[in-house]
């Protein structure tokens, strides 16, 4: 039975603000983290959770369902730009949960935390069927968010996803994952989380007629108290450092000395 | 009228050009040649000849003997790489005493053969000659080895907050001392001015192998004539640079790029004036790609394409960068720019694109940086690099297409494509023509087709790559008779010989 045209396909994409993936990090004096003065944008695993979710809008025939989709960023004032980018990419309304500039960077558990309390928010409307998100977040790789939301909601996930098949008459999707030794297959029930993995596809340029709509789009401001939840952080970071330099190599003069040094080095023959 | 007699009067000059009988006086090196080289070079790596004594294989001499495009074949039997310009001194005080010819060579990525032999002059390469000599984060001015490449450079100044004044595709491969004897021009000349403004100063071995000490870092100097400026755009005929000054402007704090998709060239123009007015002092670059350029990006992978309804109905395409200090005044003005132009009544864009992040921003550079690459995967390219009224940029592609339509060469087995792009900022438009294998049919077709072209808008028949080997015999399309004369006495002081770059830039 088809689902009557009335009832919207709800999809989440929670995105982060994070350092641009091309600018060089430098770790900051006190050795308490990096330079954050620098170039920032969107998470690239997000932004290919965002690209996504509007190709399954357009991947779908038309006459079906209509789908929504509503960017999150929890983040200070500046992540406005992350939300107006996703907007600009084919969201269609967006949620800032803003925090202070200067609060400490929220960690996995407590914006998995933060997820669930706008999903159940949402429950008593229309309620979300699918939660698509980057696999990672660049800036910190904890890698951990999105199994985070779907242990608290108990919903099924597919994770590293390179692939999304939907369907809507079933109500589920079957998901390829990029796996050691090739790819693997899996079939989600709504509702459930998916995240992305690299090749899942490669984002679209923001058209300019899409940006100018973008700045007219709804944006709906939360604070970690409206959804009460907090943002302490439960790790301590104890110190920050770079690797060690690169040390140049040297120029031997002959075989002798090559293995005059291998085995200073302590490599010996077998 | 009077326009028109005095490209046709210029036209006759080419039947009663002479060729220059300087390089058949030039000696061929010989081994005992050779042997003294390999005294003055410090290195042993420093010389490469196939000559006995040296015995180098033949192979390891192509990639200086031919140019990148497979266009001009030399048939040197030396290439020396010196070190030092106590090095380059010495060698080319040889050559003068000696009568042997000398093609300086930098990175080997100029358009108009000016870097590869006519027949078997030495090739003297800088490319040993990479050092920094100094670098003032105050003032910005650097002073570096001619052999330094442009990227290393860039990379150089960039922890000091500093750019270079120039950028162009061939960055990566190209040398600053080359970039300062063509006079490239490049991506940023709009916001930075030619080299003729920022390089401060030179170190030039002259003919006679005296070095010329010019090397200073003042931003004022008049004192008596600007000697340096006659090595800017020289391309190596009057002496070699050794060594560069140049001033580096300070690195934008923030950068941003559009493209957007014209409905119809003729919008190219009031388009051009809208974006000055109101980006004003932040614009860095204007940069146009007609449709079978940017199809052609696309097609060989050059940055990701735009998506299909952005490109649809479009005629041509825009590139618009900003550079500025402040990012959020920058984006305020770019978005106001924007905004006005989807909001007219008649609009002058369909619509375009914005990078979002600097993956993107260098992805759409791509588009139109990666134009010249993806012309020489399609095929053999005859590249016309011209200065003309931004109002006729159309007009030379449109002629040229119809012209050889007219002589039925416009199909799959000869000529591919015939696309422009270019600096719209500077006046200067790259007409390619893209044909399959180079063939007299299509030269005859062209030449003096486009210079005559050229000339009957009183446009110049090379804005930034040079007169080279290619552009020689059409000098004179560009440069009255009194001009050319001058250009020949002014050689002849300085290199009486005519052992300097033979047969480039003068016949």
């Amino acid at each position: 039975m088809r689902p009557s045209p009335a009832r919207l396909l709800n999809i989440l994409v929670p995105v982060k603000r994070a350092v641009d993936y091309a600018v060089k990090i430098r770790v900051n004096p006190q050795q308490t983290g990096v330079d954050l003065n620098v170039k920032h944008s969107m998470n690239p695993f997000d932004e290919i959770a965002v690209e996504e979710a509007v190709r399954i809008r357009e991947r779908l025939p038309k006459g079906s369902e209509p789908v929504n989709i509503t960017a999150l960023t929890i983040g200070p004032p500046k992540s406005i730009e992350t939300l107006r980018t996703a907007l600009a990419m084919g969201a269609d309304t967006a949620i800032h949960v803003e925090i202070p500039e200067s609060a400490p960077a929220p960690e996995p558990l407590g914006v998995a935390k933060a997820i669930r309390a706008i999903i159940e928010k949402h429950k008593d409307k229309e309620g979300v069927d699918m939660v698509i998100l980057g696999k990672q977040a660049i800036d910190d790789d904890l890698g951990q968010t999105g199994q985070m939301i779907a242990g608290l909601l108990g919903w099924g996930q597919a994770t590293y996803a390179s692939k999304i098949d939907l369907n809507l008459e079933q109500k589920n999707a079957v998901v390829t994952r990029e796996i050691d030794g090739g790819l693997e297959q899996v079939r989600v029930k709504f509702p459930m989380i998916i995240t992305t993995d690299l090749r899942l596809n490669e984002p679209r340029y923001a058209s300019l007629p899409n940006i100018m709509k973008a700045k007219k789009k709804p944006v709906t401001k939360l604070t970690p108290a409206d959804l009460g939840v907090s943002f302490e952080p439960q790790m301590e970071i104890l110190k920050v450092t770079e690797p060690p330099k690169r040390v140049g190599g040297a120029k031997v003069e002959s075989v002798d000395e090559l293995v005059e040094k291998l085995k200073a080095a302590g490599f010996n023959a077998v | 009228m009077s326009r028109l007699w005095h490209w046709s009067r210029r036209c006759s000059l080419v039947l009663s050009r002479q060729n220059s009988t300087l390089a058949s006086r030039l000696n061929s090196i010989t081994d005992a040649d050779a042997l003294h080289f390999a005294k003055v070079l410090s290195s042993p790596t420093s010389l490469l000849s196939i000559l006995p004594s040296i015995s180098t294989p033949p192979e390891e001499l192509d990639i200086y003997n031919n140019d990148w495009m497979g266009k001009y074949r030399g048939k040197s039997t030396t290439v020396l790489k010196p070190k030092t310009t106590q090095e380059v001194s010495e060698i080319v005080k040889w050559c003068n005493d000696r009568r042997i010819g000398i093609v300086p060579q930098g990175g080997n990525t100029g358009l108009v053969g000016g870097s590869v032999p006519l027949r078997d002059e030495v090739i003297l390469s800088l490319s040993n000659m990479t050092q920094v000599r100094s670098f003032d984060p105050v003032s910005g001015i650097l002073v570096a080895d001619a052999g330094c490449i442009l990227q290393s450079l860039t990379d150089y100044v960039a922890p000091h907050n500093h750019i270079m004044p120039l950028d162009l595709g061939a960055k990566g491969s190209c040398q600053i001392g080359g970039n300062v004897s063509t006079n490239a021009g490049g991506l940023r000349l709009l916001r930075y001015g030619s080299l003729h403004g920022s390089v401060l100063g030179l170190e030039v071995v002259l003919p006679d192998g005296t070095i010329l000490d010019q090397l200073t870092t003042l931003r004022k100097d008049n004192t008596g004539y600007d000697l340096k400026q006659l090595f800017i755009g020289a391309e190596g005929t009057l002496g070699i640079i050794t060594g560069v000054s140049i001033l580096t402007p300070p690195a934008p704090q923030a950068s941003n790029n559009v493209i957007l998709a014209l409905p119809r060239f003729e919008n190219v123009l009031p388009l051009y004036k809208t974006v000055k007015r109101q980006l004003s002092e932040i614009l860095s670059a204007f940069e146009f790609i007609d449709r079978t350029a940017y199809d052609l990006a696309v097609k060989h992978g050059q940055g990701r394409a735009l998506s299909e309804e952005d490109v649809e109905g479009a005629e041509c395409f825009v590139l618009v960068e900003t550079s500025g200090g402040r990012r959020e005044h920058d984006e305020e003005k770019l978005n106001n720019l924007l905004e006005s132009l989807l909001e007219a009544d008649e609009p002058l864009i369909n619509t375009g694109v914005m990078a979002q992040n600097p993956a993107q921003f260098s992805s759409l550079w791509a588009l139109r940086e990666g134009v010249t690459e993806a012309v020489s995967k399609e095929g053999k390219a005859y590249k016309y690099d011209i200065s003309v009224p931004l109002s006729t940029f159309k007009e030379c592609v449109d002629l040229t297409r119809e012209r050889l339509r007219s002589k039925g060469l416009l199909n799959e087995a000869q000529v591919k494509a015939v696309i422009g792009y270019g600096h719209v900022g500077d006046g200067n438009l790259h007409l390619n023509v893209i044909a399959k294998a180079y063939t007299p049919e299509i030269q005859d077709a062209l030449e003096p087709f486009v210079y005559e072209l050229v000339a009957s808008h009183r446009g110049s028949v090379s804005a930034e790559h040079g007169i080279g080997a290619m552009k020689t015999h059409a000098l004179h399309y560009s440069k009255d008779e009194t001009s050319i004369a001058w250009m020949k006495k002014i050689k002849a002081i300085f290199d009486p010989n005519g052992i300097m770059n033979p047969g480039k830039v003068l016949e």
